[in-house]
């Protein structure tokens, strides 16, 4: 299991949070319970396993919900 | 996602414009030119040109599961239009619109404080190559044992130890301070600290997230998304929230038949204030924090300090400087500068803080060669200096060397030890030849500090300490504490802090960080002054950067205003439902649009109020 920090724009609703946190949960190979999408700071942290999935792949997801990424960090 | 989507979402400001336009227009033809056709069709068009963002918005979050408030305002606007009532569909997706675009202006003002911060985290640095040269890398590419080079201006990138060169160092990020520190070799620097002058090598110690900065930055971030109780459950609230209004308008509607009605409980039945009330707040109260030198972690903390009743010090180094100085002298012999000068040299033996202060007194620096050093533990030392053999330490060191106090002496310590002092007695040859008394001073400005504590509403101000108690009873009574006591090791103070929580008391514990961890981690707020120590950061509650204890009113005051702040906001948040609620069923003045507009305003309102706690300040 690694750790990923994926840095977004700004999240201005509540409702946002809910939408990321299901859109990242939704991938086999991620940690449902360390999923941490925080609201003020923009920012989705989560325990992933990089031989299930890549985080290029979760990034996708969520830009494709209309979020913009701006930067991810796995280690 | 396709393009379209995309585009759609990326030009909602322009969206919001052109919807905000075309209902201008529209009451514009009618008003004016009554002219019916053009005022139906604008309205249409806004409408749809209106609804395309959060229909798609709705549409990801029904994707994964999720009945956000986009879901319910697209089957209202939808519902609106199919019963041809274009001017609530356009005027609802309008003011939605409208409303977002505020809302995000004004939460990345209350976020600010909190930005200003994390951007002052260094970005790159010069990192020696195989080949010798420096090159610039992110900051990310620097790893332990790596050599930098900081030129002047520059931000250190990691903490790291002074090589070569020398130079002043701005620590004000980490310390607060920010009167510039002179670095030279094996000086520690602080990642984030800005070198004003000189140009300096240094070798990387930590690096990124696990540097002083990072450490900081990280505790900050975490502490303005942390959630209390009373979130969590606000939270799971509103996750069963939106489907249940979703079922109240479907059963409403087909009970009634009115559609209007349905669609009227879709819209007022957003949670929006509520949902973002409380955490605004917690980031505002936070960020004010982080400007001011403290460092709050999370709403649960802001919440139990605000409720604090006793607030617990430790001595030395929290109401006092931690740096003893000489107080007040007796001298019993007629040669005192050559005395004294045997006793500099003899103490400037010995690295205990009680020397230090005795050859700082004296002033002397040119020494005595000295001899058969011997220091006895728990009592001074004693050594030989020009042929003499010279005893220095306290009473019960003299009385085991067998040196007689007569009267006078006897009188002078029982006076010094009233007075607070810890007392130093040095003798020559068997002969007492001063006495020497030396106290800690109290911080300046602690006094004004615990008056405004007490006007904040704390009621037991109390002082625990390893001094004796003639020490511990001379700073209570100058600081007016309600309780001082002495002679106690950290066992016991987490035991006395126990026992005030089992008598019902809140405690805050204020110490410095080191060896009072266990009663930090006891009471239900822990503050640290730490100057940016590490131990400080992860062992408390609250820290007080720069050891500032002027910071903690301010630090009391600020948790008492965001507690209130939060629960003013819940209460806006929720009376604007129940007067919504109360007038659909009851009034005839509701429809759709004012539902949204109220809606709307109380997320701005909370919003704006939250954003108070940015300015404030602590006013006694």
């Amino acid at each position: 299991m690694q750790k990923a920090t994926i840095q977004l724009g700004p999240l201005t609703c509540p409702s946002c949070v809910k939408k990321i946190e299901g859109a990242v949960k939704s991938f086999d190979g991620v940690d449902k319970e360390s999923v941490n999408v925080m609201f003020n700071s923009s920012k989705v942290k989560f325990d992933m396993d990089s031989e299930k999935l890549q985080v290029i792949d979760v990034e996708r997801a969520i830009s494709s919900l209309g979020y913009e990424v701006i930067k991810s960090q796995v280690k | 996602m396709t393009g379209l989507d995309r585009f759609i979402l990326k030009k909602k400001k322009l969206i919001t414009l052109i919807s905000g336009l075309l209902i201008v227009t529209a009451f514009v033809s009618e008003m004016g030119f009554e002219n019916a056709q053009i005022f139906i069709w604008t309205l249409m068009i806004a409408s749809i040109i209106g609804i395309s963002p959060i229909a798609i918005q709705a549409y990801h979050a029904l994707r994964v599961k999720v009945v956000s408030i986009d879901v319910l305002v697209t089957i209202a606007v939808t519902a609106a239009f199919l019963i041809n009532n274009y001017e609530e569909s356009a005027i609802v997706t309008f003011l939605f619109l409208f409303g977002d675009y505020l809302e995000m202006r004004t939460l990345s003002k209350t976020r600010s404080a909190i930005k200003e911060l994390t951007e002052m985290a260094p970005e790159s640095a010069l990192k020696q190559m195989e080949n010798g040269d420096f090159k610039e890398v992110g900051v990310d590419e620097v790893g332990v044992g790596d050599l930098l080079l900081v030129k002047t201006g520059a931000k250190v990138p990691v903490d790291g130890t002074v090589l070569t060169g020398e130079g002043h160092i701005n620590e004000a990020s980490i310390t607060g301070e920010s009167l510039p520190v002179s670095k030279n070799k094996d000086s520690k620097v602080f990642a984030g600290t800005i070198l004003e002058n000189g140009t300096i090598q240094i070798l990387a110690d930590r690096v990124g997230e696990d540097t002083t900065f990072g450490r900081i930055i990280e505790l900050v971030e975490e502490a303005q998304d942390s959630k209390s109780e009373a979130e969590r459950f606000i939270d799971k609230f509103s996750k069963n929230y939106t489907p249940i209004v979703l079922i109240l308008a479907g059963v409403v509607w087909f009970f009634s038949k009115d559609i209007e009605l349905a669609i009227t409980i879709l819209v007022l039945g957003c949670p929006g204030a509520l949902v973002i009330g409380v955490p605004v707040s917690n980031v505002a109260g936070i960020g004010n924090g982080a400007r001011h030198g403290v460092l709050l972690k999370g709403s649960e903390v802001i919440h139990d300090f605000s409720k604090v009743d006793t607030i617990v010090f430790d001595k030395t180094g929290t109401l006092t400087i931690g740096n003893p100085k000489v107080a007040d002298t007796e001298i019993y012999t007629d040669q005192a500068d050559k005395i004294l000068k045997y006793i500099a040299s003899v103490e400037n033996e010995s690295d205990h803080p009680l020397s230090k202060a005795v050859v700082d007194h004296t002033r002397v620096t040119k020494f005595y060669p000295v001899e058969e050093t011997h220091v006895v533990k728990g009592g001074g030392i004693i050594a030989k200096v020009d042929g003499q053999r010279v005893v220095i330490g306290n009473v019960a060191l003299m009385e085991q060397e067998n040196i007689h106090l007569n009267d006078k002496v006897r009188k002078d310590i029982a006076r010094f030890e009233q007075n607070g002092n810890s007392l130093v007695l040095a003798s020559v040859d068997s002969e007492i030849m001063v006495l020497i008394g030396i106290r800690d001073q109290i911080r300046h400005g602690v006094k004004d500090d615990l008056i405004k504590l007490r006007k904040l509403g704390v009621k037991n101000l109390i002082m625990l300490s390893g001094d004796n108690q003639g020490t511990v009873d001379l700073v209570a009574s100058e600081l007016g504490l309600n309780e001082a006591h002495g002679h106690m090791l950290p066992e016991d103070k987490l035991t006395f802090i126990k026992d005030m929580q089992s008598k019902g008391h809140i405690v805050a514990f204020v110490g410095d960080g080191v060896n009072d961890s266990p009663s930090l981690a006891q009471a239900e707020i822990g503050i640290a002054m730490g100057g940016g120590t590490d131990v400080a950061i992860e062992t408390s509650d609250v820290v007080l950067m720069n050891s500032d204890f002027s910071r903690l009113p301010h630090a009391l005051g600020l948790t008492k205003a965001t507690a209130n702040n939060m629960l003013q906001n819940i209460i806006i948040a929720v009376g604007v439902v129940l007067v919504l609620l109360f007038s659909v069923f009851f009034s005839d003045w509701m429809n759709m649009s004012i539902g949204m507009l109220v809606h709307e305003v109380s997320i701005l309102v909370v919003i704006l109020n939250g954003m108070r706690l940015l300015r404030y300040k602590i006013n006694l």
